[in-house]
């Protein structure tokens, strides 16, 4: 029984994926409780490349492949599409979930990948010194955290002591990543930290949300991710929770996440680490080269859409990386270590990203050996139900990186000496 | 032709009741043996261990601990998610907390423990039955995973609640961490499989597998001619969380490596496993290997064939594959309630007599 199987797939594997040039493969999810948000980024991040294809034959003159592989989110089909697409020549894998990162982590430093986590995923991999393949510039959780705190600093007029904010998040190593930066911001800054968990997937959440209304937060923070986002939202309503009270981190603030409710999500406020809206130049050669041309990844129906967007700003990070590579290695056709060095010496800067028609999209930063986190500037968007747009209500500002420096010295160093992993950085 | 009895002469009682009556069997289960231990450790790469043959060989042995505990004694859990946990739990601690012993140690020692916990969740079996029971067992999945996400003393406290395997090694040679051979995990693997097997199967022809199908046949008269439910019930409950347990220390340790309890252990891996032994066929040794494979290579080769032969969407394929595993277990359920095993048994009837029927 188990030779035919084997021989079967044994045949079936000798037609195996094509090869090409560059490849940048895409661990999407499209399927499952989170293809809401892993759709729209899977479209931004091909659509880009497909641009870069179209437009720029490549890039350096070196034709793109995205060969795209369902996760639906889970760890164990996550592992089955490393280990199918790192034969392949794999540059630099975005997982788009915490949990695959966390198994990818070793991995990728094993085979000598890298890895870029933008936004997500282990927020200590900031500290290159000890995560030598993981970036997750330009920004991570516990900036967001603490921008999300700052903001609040900001409209209450740098005084936020005794204001009671309560954390609702994805009881999983994703939503739990904040809480040790908040409490620390809380010893910091004087305010009540509650913590409200919500387990997976999140459809259930009528007692966290009544918790809420007898504990009247003054602000309603939140972790979530795929269906929990609307249902929060739509309890949020129910309660009669001012929603500009109430702010989500950059993987809860969608179009998906806040149309449900209708009008009552009016006023809903969340972080984000680039910028939002189709009103920029690069959108005209999208929807010239790729989009008209039928060549849209999925549906093609979510151009502009903030995870689009970001999708798109990932793409377009990994592709200046791998300029960055090209450059350093004078060689178009580099290799996955040759990648790495080119994210760990990536800069972007407002003139580059105006070049590419992208200006203002995301925050300038430099990447260093020491530092893969990048900046972790945070800015505040607000949805308006009326126009159903997002828009910025903040520009990208800085954190507290007193705070979350010491934290993330504290978490890499323990992974560090749990692991025996020597400095990398000379 | 060759696949007959005559003149296969057994001369004593325990060749009479051998697992292979007949040579050609025999012979195939010594090859198959031989290729699995001598010929695959040195073809297999990464990709083969990790996506098609650890999945294999620990699923496979987590369906041969449900088979027991569901096909032999008749108790129908509901908690293998959960009890896969404990298994894992309890490899990552006693790793963490005893690094100078020897890993394979620690994965036999997390399936003691699981027995264990298995049995206090398997007292209610003694009063309620069936349905109930698998209502039971469903609350030991919520709690266990639940226990697993509040108390931080199980994850080391840390702070985002994964538990991450150390790299540990047998003979020297790593078989858990990032830095590991693929011959190596298979091999460790392999050698739990293997072992279980032989444990599951001799238990099960033996007096206490005996005892067990009178339990799941009929209970009263079972008690009647003089099978003690208590002990039968708890022994299955033991013996059935014990391979559990292996299952999900491999599972954790050597497989994934980095684990979140409610993703990895929750209530879908309760129904995969008992889709695995459906599937399979409940109270065969052989149905466990069958289920675990079906279900493991079924999604592979959907998305060999799917994305990567005739190129369509990943998201239709993905879904196509749910389709496709709903459909065959209810076929199953009506055309072949007893799984692939029958299937098996079916064909190696006919071989006996192939190729002269009549």
């Amino acid at each position: 029984m188990k030779k035919i199987f084997v021989t079967a797939i044994a045949g079936l594997m000798a037609a195996g994926p094509v090869m090409a040039d560059l490849v940048f493969p895409s661990l999407s999810y499209r399927t499952g409780p989170y293809a809401a948000g892993g759709i729209p980024f899977a479209d931004g991040y091909a659509d880009y490349f497909t641009l870069l294809n179209e437009r720029d034959g490549g890039i350096g003159g070196v034709a793109v492949s995205v060969p795209e592989c369902e996760t639906g989110y889970n760890t164990e089909k996550g592992v089955e599409c490393y280990e199918s697409t790192k034969g392949a020549g794999a540059l630099v894998y975005q997982p788009l979930s915490t949990g695959i990162t966390y198994q990818l982590i070793p991995k990728t430093t094993a085979d000598d990948i890298p890895m870029h986590t933008m936004g997500y995923g282990r927020t200590s991999a900031a500290n290159g010194d000890v995560f030598s393949h993981t970036f997750n510039y330009p920004g991570t959780y516990w900036n967001g955290a603490s921008g999300g705190i700052n903001y609040l600093l900001e409209i209450n007029g740098g005084d936020i002591k005794g204001k009671k904010v309560a954390l609702v998040y994805h009881n999983s190593a994703y939503g739990k990543e904040p809480i040790r930066t908040l409490e620390e911001l809380q010893k910091k800054h004087g305010f009540e930290l509650s913590l409200l968990p919500v387990d997976h997937p999140g459809q259930e959440q009528k007692s966290q949300w009544l918790q809420i209304r007898r504990e009247k937060p003054d602000y309603v923070m939140m972790w979530g991710w795929g269906v929990m986002n609307q249902v929060a939202i739509q309890e949020a309503a129910n309660i009669r929770f001012p929603m500009e009270n109430f702010i989500g981190i950059w993987w809860s603030g969608a179009e998906h996440d806040v149309l449900p409710a209708g009008d009552k999500a009016n006023g809903y406020k969340a972080l984000t680490f680039h910028n939002v809206g189709r009103d920029f130049p690069v959108f005209a050669d999208i929807q010239k080269y790729v989009v008209d041309a039928g060549k849209a990844a999925g549906a093609g129906d979510q151009v502009g859409n903030v995870l689009y967007n970001r999708g798109l700003y990932a793409a377009m990070l990994a592709a200046e990386a791998a300029k960055t590579a090209q450059e350093i290695h004078g060689t178009a056709d580099i290799t996955a270590s040759q990648m790495r060095d080119g994210m760990e010496a990536l800069s972007i800067t407002e003139e580059k990203m105006t070049a590419l028609g992208m200006p203002n999209f995301g925050p300038s930063f430099d990447v260093s050996c020491m530092n893969h986190g990048g900046p972790g500037l945070v800015g505040v968007t607000q949805w308006d139900a009326a126009s159903k747009t997002w828009s910025m209500i903040s520009d990208f500002k800085a954190t507290d990186m007193e705070v979350i420096g010491a934290l993330i010295a504290e978490d890499s160093g323990a992974y560090a000496s749990e692991n025996n992993i020597a400095s990398s950085c000379k | 032709m060759f696949y007959r009895e005559a003149g296969d002469f057994k001369t004593s009682y325990s060749a009479d009741n051998q697992t292979f009556p007949i040579k050609f069997d025999r012979v195939g289960y010594i090859v198959v043996m031989l290729i699995a231990f001598l010929v695959i450790p040195f073809i297999i790469n990464d990709y083969w261990a990790n996506a098609i043959f650890l999945p294999f060989l620990i699923y496979a042995i987590a369906a041969l601990g449900l088979n027991i505990l569901v096909g032999y004694c008749g108790q129908v859990s509901l908690g293998t998610g959960g009890f896969m946990a404990v298994g894992a739990y309890a490899c990552y601690k006693l790793m963490t907390s005893f690094p100078d012993i020897n890993i394979f140690f620690h994965v036999i020692i997390a399936g003691g423990i699981t027995g264990l916990v298995c049995v206090v969740f398997g007292l209610p079996s003694l009063r309620i039955k069936g349905f109930y029971l698998a209502v039971a067992t469903l609350a030991a999945q919520f709690f266990l995973v639940w226990l697993f996400n509040r108390v931080a003393w199980f994850y080391n406290y840390s702070a985002s609640g994964q538990i991450n395997a150390p790299e540990r090694t047998v003979f020297g040679i790593e078989v858990t961490g990032p830095n590991t051979e693929a011959w190596a995990t298979y091999l460790f693997c392999l050698v739990f499989l293997v072992a279980s097997a032989l444990i599951a199967r001799n238990l099960t022809r033996g007096m206490a597998g005996r005892k067990w199908m009178a339990i799941r046949d009929m209970d009263i008269a079972a008690e009647i001619i003089g099978v003690n439910p208590l002990k039968a019930k708890i022994s299955a409950f033991a013996v059935s969380g014990f391979f559990v347990g292996i299952s999900g220390a491999l599972f954790f340790s050597v497989y994934l490596g980095a684990v979140e309890v409610g993703e990895a252990f929750g209530i879908n891996k309760s129904f995969l496993v008992l889709f695995m032994i459906i599937i399979g066929g409940l109270g065969s040794i052989f149905g466990s290997f069958a289920g675990a494979a079906f279900l493991v290579l079924l999604p592979v080769v959907l998305k060999v064939v799917g994305v990567d032969m005739l190129g369509w969407p990943t998201d239709i394929v993905a879904h196509l594959q749910l389709v496709i595993v709903g459909g065959l277990i209810i076929m199953f359920l009506i055309l072949e309630p007893h799984g692939l095993a029958q299937l098996w048994r079916v064909t190696k009837q006919k071989l006996r007599l192939w190729p002269f029927p009549h």
